[in-house]
């Protein structure tokens, strides 16, 4: 049946977004902040209820069996499957990765040995045709890093001085303006792309030019392949939407096109509410919708986005504990004109956290500045107190820096959406670069050689600047290893692995950045800090590696607001961002830096020795930014303040910290904790922190969760930038957790 | 000639040591022994770090801005910081000059020892009542008496200032039915008494007296259950007070 299509912009207001794609003017137009409490919100309806409880059981066999399906025959495109759907006749939002909810799709192109490991994990083996056709006719990205990797990186890695390298798999963390084809319709952005081709036909066929051109000519087919997975559901998404539903479907289905194409390692939807918000309320005022039926299409589309789902490895799961997605959601913030961009969407967004219960995914991201509306604050506090699910970061550091329409890429990393991308670049482990400092370059461990040969720190008891020196060697040669791995990384991705359909959804030109990472920072200064203000003893085996540390006397340790030590932490991250700086970055991308590990704080901790701070071998890193556990001694204020010290301007890919309080550490009664949490989220963004993970919980929970999963299946923990599903850590990682200072009331 | 006070530790806690983010000094020296005591490391004043006014005020200036944005305060705690008066007096009034609320966390049971003017820089007493009958109250603290801390209340009322009572809840010391009735009667006499804190006793402390080489008496003693706080709290509210 062929209905006439409404005017899909009646009612909206503005004129520039109108000729231009700018969805950050569309928003500005059109926006209806909104500053009061949640007392508005619906809760969910029984169909609502009704089909996440199935999930739910699916889950469950899903968590038994590791993967609950996967489909090995079909390598995916944005239209290899056939449409598939949860309850068809009852589903508000469709679309799914693959025919089947929960069916894991095969990606090769980033890598046929990640698929082929993932599927013998879990009981399955590659239908032999994709085989052939990935090993013998079609290169991978995989292939292609390890055709041009130098040795010195190969032996970096090997070492674990650099890891988690995006070389086997998707890179991701690049969010695509999924809004773009909600507002002005496929079609019109197909047009945009042809006239950006078209423009570049004037230029002469250099090889960048000539780069350009194949991939706007990608991003093209690509868009049409959207239209063609929509039209499978039922969907003409040529035009613009027309009504919410509308609008959230069609955003919808840009995203799961680009779930159907990448398994990047984080694939962040962008900061959609208030965006979706414009369309709830015109049909709220047009009274064609209710505040049930508004939460009910939010519930909705935050169920699918709770079961998208990539093929990896157990290794990869162990690294990242679970089985992450970062479908990360910014929301909240302010815009440049000072008004809030909170809406009662915000709201609703953040509703589905009671209405679903707690989850890790999507990874919901408040945008906080302590001029929000009070009632916003308020019931981030009262969320986070009761879910633990969400993460805060600082607006008033990313607006000026970036725009007020800025989404996280998988963690902390702000991007103006549609404007900038980034090439991931995982994290260098800079205490073991400290290490193989002291040792001349050889790795602590093996004794093997990895980086250059430099004298060994000599005599028994350590002098800080002998050793400061040789670490500043050091990380010259870790910053120009570590750059060059990633120059390769990226150049292969984009070759063998690019992301058509999220790039289509990008500015032409787009500004790249190369994100690079630090691990195991409150270590490294620690070390440097017992070595300068402790005696500190070299021990050596008999091949004259130093493989331990004695350490004499009292130090000051990062994470205590003393400048003691908090200035070491801050002398490292300015050091090493301008050792990165310095190197040429593929495709001209502009350098930046986090200070993230994720869970992989256990991991790295895993693979370095003995440390001089007196941390023994094996024994995890902080997450992130964090203080070692422990060591930070008056309470979450003071270490939040520490890392708030940690510049920006040098690490603009994110600073990270994660804390957990219980809730007696909060105030005694829930609208003391809720008003004392709010204040403590003002306080820490006023200082210049930029993320903070807050959970809210007792030991005795965890505790109680260890022995008993099964009575925990929702429980949810933010870790370092992202959320877990307590029960599906590894052990070792759950003892991490337990074991990582609880700032509470004694 | 500088005050000097012995200063055990300090700590930025939230919503524990009066209201919001605070800055707590936790001075060193008690005159009291209480069974239930979790910082015996806080005893004696000799083992506190001689700090001057300046130092300490330093201290919290690094938190000044935190707190005024977070909302909260210092709060002068222990060991019993009435046993160092003037450098209480001292940095409560600096304190005070910054525009941070202040608040003493005290037993009242050296409350004579604070002048007119330590307490015109006092926003808030958090006042520890050990106990309301006065043989239970000599049981619990070992060296004290009763009656100044009940000398004290009804000065800070006199003064207008507000109040936080706590109460610590220890099963088979303080949880007798007339001994909680006397701490509520006392409490209920006191005007300016804003809530009543009732604080389940916890073992936590227990790994400082081994560190310290002192015996624990409680150590066998079970922290109470929630019937017998919900009894307790109950008694409390009978009598129209806030408790939480």
């Amino acid at each position: 049946m062929v209905q006439e299509r409404r005017d899909a912009w009646r009612g909206f207001t503005g004129t520039a977004w109108r000729d231009t794609i700018d969805v950050a003017g569309f928003i500005h137009d059109n926006v209806t902040p909104y500053t009061g409490d949640g007392a508005f919100l619906a809760g969910p309806t029984h169909r609502t209820d009704r089909i996440w409880q199935e999930l739910q059981r699916m889950f469950v066999e899903e968590r038994r069996r590791g993967i609950y399906d996967v489909d090995t025959h079909t390598p995916s495109t944005i239209t290899a499957h056939a449409p598939g759907y949860l309850d068809r006749s009852h589903e508000l939002i469709v679309g799914l990765q693959t025919s089947a909810p929960l069916r894991r799709a095969i990606m090769p192109a980033g890598g046929l040995r990640m698929v082929e490991a993932g599927l013998k994990a879990y009981g399955y083996a590659l239908d032999p045709a994709v085989h052939a056709i990935y090993s013998r006719y079609r290169k991978t990205h995989n292939d292609g890093v390890f055709d041009a990797y130098p040795a010195d990186v190969l032996a970096a890695r090997r070492s674990h001085i650099i890891t988690g390298l995006p070389d086997a798999y998707g890179r991701g963390r690049i969010i695509g303006d999924y809004r773009r084809v909600a507002l002005y319709g496929v079609d019109r952005l197909i047009a945009e792309r042809r006239a950006r081709k078209d423009a570049l036909d004037a230029r002469l066929s250099a090889e960048d030019v000539i780069r350009d051109r194949e991939e706007l000519a990608e991003q093209i087919r690509a868009l049409e392949e959207l239209k063609t997975m929509a039209a499978g559901y039922g969907s003409d998404i040529s035009g613009p939407a027309t009504t919410g539903r509308e609008a959230i479907q069609w955003l919808y289905f840009a995203y799961l096109a680009a779930t159907k194409e990448q398994n990047g390692a984080a694939m962040s939807l962008g900061r959609t509410s208030t965006f979706v918000d414009i369309y709830l309320q015109r049909d709220i005022d047009e009274g064609t919708l209710t505040e049930s039926a508004a939460q009910e299409l939010i519930d909705d589309f935050v169920i699918k986005l709770r079961i998208i789902r990539f093929l990896r490895t157990p290794e990869y799961d162990q690294l990242f504990s679970g089985d992450p997605t970062w479908v990360t959601e910014a929301i909240g913030g302010r815009g440049a004109d000072g008004r809030p961009l909170v809406t009662r969407s915000s709201f609703r967004y953040l509703q589905t956290l009671y209405n679903l219960g707690p989850a890790p995914e999507p990874n919901l991201t408040v945008l906080w500045s302590p001029a929000l509306p009070e009632g916003f604050k308020r019931f981030c506090a009262q969320v986070s107190i009761d879910t633990s699910s969400i993460q805060y970061e600082n607006d008033d550091l990313i607006r000026p820096d970036y725009s007020d329409d800025t989404a996280i890429a998988c963690c902390v990393s702000a991007m103006r959406v549609g404007k900038d991308m980034q090439f991931f670049g995982a994290r260098a482990n800079l205490a073991k670069a400290l290490l193989y400092a002291i040792n001349g370059g050889r790795d602590e461990i093996t004794g093997e050689q990895v980086a250059p040969v430099g004298p060994p720190v000599a005599g028994d008891v350590l002098d800080y600047a002998e050793v400061l020196a040789a670490f500043d060697r050091t990380l010259d040669w870790l910053a120009e290893t570590y750059v060059d791995a990633l120059n390769v990384i990226h150049y292969m991705h984009d070759r063998y692995a690019y992301e058509r359909i999220e790039m289509a959804l990008h500015d032409y030109p787009v500004h790249r950045f190369l994100a690079t990472g630090i691990a195991g920072l409150s270590v490294a200064a620690d070390s440097l800090s017992a070595i300068r203000y402790a005696q500190v003893k070299a021990l050596r085996d008999t091949t004259g590696l130093v493989v331990d540390y004695a350490v004499d006397g009292d130090f000051p340790t990062f994470g205590n607001n003393d400048d003691r030590a908090d200035a070491i932490a801050v002398d490292l991250v300015e050091r090493f961002m301008a050792k990165i700086r310095r190197q040429p970055a593929y495709r001209g991308a502009e350098p930046s830096l986090s200070v993230l590990t994720i869970t992989s704080n256990v991991v790295y901790g895993k693979h370095t020795g003995n440390t001089p701070d007196g941390r023994r071998t094996g024994e995890p890193f902080a997450p992130g930014a964090n203080p070692m556990n422990g060591r930070d001694r008056h309470g979450l204020v003071a270490a939040a303040l520490s890392v708030a010290k940690l510049p920006y301007r040098c690490a603009r890919d994110g600073i990270s910290l994660t804390t957990t309080v219980t809730p007696d550490g909060l105030g005694h009664t829930r609208d003391e904790r809720i008003g004392n949490l709010a204040g403590v989220l003002d306080g820490y963004t006023d200082a210049g922190g930029f993320h903070l993970n807050v959970n809210v919980l007792d030991r005795a929970t965890l505790t109680d969760a260890m022995a008993h999963p099964e009575k925990y299946p929702q429980l949810t923990i933010r870790v370092s930038g992202y959320a877990v599903n307590f029960v599906r850590l590894t052990r070792e990682q759950q003892h991490d957790v337990i074991s990582r200072t609880f700032h509470g009331a004694l | 000639m500088p005050v000097t006070g012995a200063v055990h530790s300090f700590d930025v806690s939230t919503g524990v040591d009066g209201p919001g983010t605070r800055f707590v000094a936790f001075l060193a020296g008690c005159p009291l022994r209480c069974q239930y005591c979790h910082s015996p490391d806080t005893w004696y004043q000799r083992n506190g770090e001689p700090t001057t006014v300046d130092e300490l005020v330093t201290r919290i200036r690094r938190y000044e801005r935190f707190i005024k944005v977070a909302g909260g305060g210092v709060t002068i705690s222990g060991g019993e910081p009435l046993q160092q008066p003037a450098f209480v007096r001292e940095v409560l009034t600096r304190c005070t000059a910054m525009g941070l609320h202040t608040a003493l966390d005290t037993s009242g049971f050296l409350g004579d020892r604070a002048d007119d003017a330590l307490l015109d820089a006092v926003d808030l007493v958090l006042l520890d009542i050990k106990s309301g009958d006065p043989g239970t109250y000599q049981r619990v603290t070992r060296t004290g008496r009763l009656t100044p801390t009940v000398r004290f209340a009804h000065r800070l009322a006199g003064r207008g200032i507000p109040i936080w009572v706590r109460f610590v809840l220890v099963p088979g010391l303080t949880d007798d039915p007339a001994n909680v009735d006397a701490v509520a009667d006392i409490v209920a006499a006191v005007p300016t008494v804003e809530r009543v804190e009732v604080l389940p006793f916890h073992r936590l402390g227990a790994g400082k007296y081994a560190a310290l080489g002192i015996d624990f008496p409680l150590a066998e003693t079970e922290p109470p259950g929630a019937e017998l706080l919900d009894r307790v709290r109950g008694r409390f509210r009978a009598r129209g007070l806030t408790v939480c």
